[in-house]
């Protein structure tokens, strides 16, 4: 067994099956199916290993394949962005 | 590509998943055009809340028969599709605020919905996490059959009985046009090629004032940028969706233990804009904080922008149009996923002529020429 996310504890027959069932071609695909990515470190470990496994898996490319990333760039507390009057 | 089919549907968000299902279990032949991927809309950004307290009676009743369907959907499906039922807790913050939930709760008892208003100690003991005074409420509503969905899982769960049925989705497929003649659809074209049909349902959400041109039908509906947040997974701290209408604020801890939510933007925009804005992360983290003060400690670990598809007076475009066989699906303004399971069943009712379960004449866009009541209870 290969664990490829370590936050959400997901292996690559997890991926590989998702891509033969669903016929997933995109990581957004993967993502919504088995929360790839969506955990604490945002897909910083997981993301190129599966977007690997997609390129091997569609016969895409890797540039095809690689995301748009979505902020914070690292995990930020509430508080110390919201402060405590809002400016 | 298939060359002809009974029912074509624009956009594979949860409306356009959910129809396909309802109108293949009736037997038809039905085909999914979807321009990106399942559940790449609004469907897949949103805040997959479940909410039957509504001040319009339509979107009360729709929402109240939506519920009824998903609470056996995950067997009717054979697919888990997340459903908890934690309620809605929406705060009242002053008088005025008080006479419209007195009303709303009235109407929303009278279809016979457990909604009631509640206090200072019972907000607290539903959910010790929030502090009144900083939310600035006098009361609340609540209703405990009220909660959420993942998106993600009930989409897929349609879509997949769907094909189990013989529907067929064409994913990265674009409709380039839709050709009529005598007002009468004839057939989608699409970069893959075109289909024959007599029927076109546009589920296509912010996108489908785009599909309605094609046919020579300008609407109403203007997308709108919306914003959400999730945090890092927690342990179980509470159950139901927290909401204002005043503030626009909606939060919830989800399935895995994240907290996600939104709050209208200071620069939210009316037009097709997906960049995230950093005002927004600000002015959430504030609300939340004020909200419930413990999260001030909880790390954010995603921001992202979706669309609302936004009608004047909030409530969706459904049902026949001046073009035979053209039907909208559209205008849900921030909540076609919880009412998708009932829209879908009354669709399909109405595309294979059978008897409605409830009228939805008042839904039809015909009604923007007459004088409009707007839905109020509304956030995000």
């Amino acid at each position: 067994m290969k664990i490829v996310c370590r936050c959400e504890d997901i292996t690559e027959e997890d991926i590989i099956k998702a891509i033969e069932e669903y016929g997933c071609e995109t990581l957004a695909e993967l993502k919504q199916l088995l929360r790839l990515g969506m955990g604490h470190c945002q897909g910083r470990t997981c993301l190129i290993l599966t977007a690997k496994i997609l390129a091997r898996k569609t016969g895409k490319s890797l540039n095809e394949i690689l995301p748009s990333f979505r902020p914070p760039a690292v995990a930020v507390e509430i508080g110390l962005i919201g402060g405590e009057n809002g400016k | 590509m298939e060359s002809k089919a009974d029912v074509v549907i624009v956009g594979a968000g949860i409306n356009g998943c959910a129809l396909a299902y309802e109108v293949a279990k009736r037997g038809k032949d039905v085909v999914i055009l979807e321009k990106n991927y399942i559940a790449y809309g609004a469907t897949g950004r949103c805040g997959a809340g479940i909410r039957q307290q509504w001040s319009t009676k339509e979107n009360a009743m729709l929402a109240k028969k939506s519920v009824e369907i998903f609470e056996r959907l995950s067997d009717e499906l054979g697919h888990d599709i997340g459903l908890r039922q934690g309620g809605y807790l929406i705060a009242i913050h002053d008088e005025d605020e008080m006479k419209q939930a007195k009303k709303n709760v009235e109407m929303q008892k009278s279809i016979g919905l457990p909604v009631r208003i509640i206090y200072e100690d019972e907000i607290k003991e539903i959910a010790p996490i929030l502090n009144p005074e900083g939310m600035n409420a006098i009361a609340a509503t609540f209703c405990p059959t009220d909660g959420h969905a993942n998106p993600f899982k009930t989409t897929y769960a349609y879509a997949k009985s769907a094909e189990r049925m013989g529907a067929k989705i064409y994913r990265f497929t674009e409709v380039k046009n839709i050709k009529t003649s005598d007002k009468k659809i004839e057939k989608v074209v699409t970069n893959k090629g075109e289909i024959k049909t007599e029927y076109v349902v546009n589920c296509a959400g912010a996108w489908s004032k785009e599909i309605a041109k094609m046919v020579g039908i300008e609407m109403p509906n203007k997308p709108v940028r919306k914003e959400a947040l999730v945090t890092e997974p927690l342990k179980r701290i509470f159950d139901c969706m927290v909401i204002s209408f005043k503030h626009g604020i909606y939060f919830s801890q989800q399935e895995e233990g994240q907290i996600l939510g939104g709050i209208p933007s200071p620069e939210e925009k009316s037009g097709y804009y997906t960049e995230p804005t950093f005002s927004f992360l600000k002015h959430m983290s504030y609300m939340l904080g004020k909200y419930a003060p413990p999260l001030k400690y909880v790390n954010i670990l995603r921001q992202w922008t979706g669309f609302y598809d936004v009608t004047p007076d909030a409530l969706p475009i459904l049902g026949k149009t001046e073009i035979e066989g053209f039907i909208q699906c559209n205008g849900f303004s921030g909540h076609g996923f919880m009412i998708a399971p009932m829209t879908a069943r009354l669709l399909a009712q109405l595309i294979c002529n059978e008897k409605m379960d409830m009228s939805i004449d008042r839904l039809s866009q015909n009604r923007f020429k007459e004088k409009i009541i707007k839905e109020k209870s509304v956030v995000g």
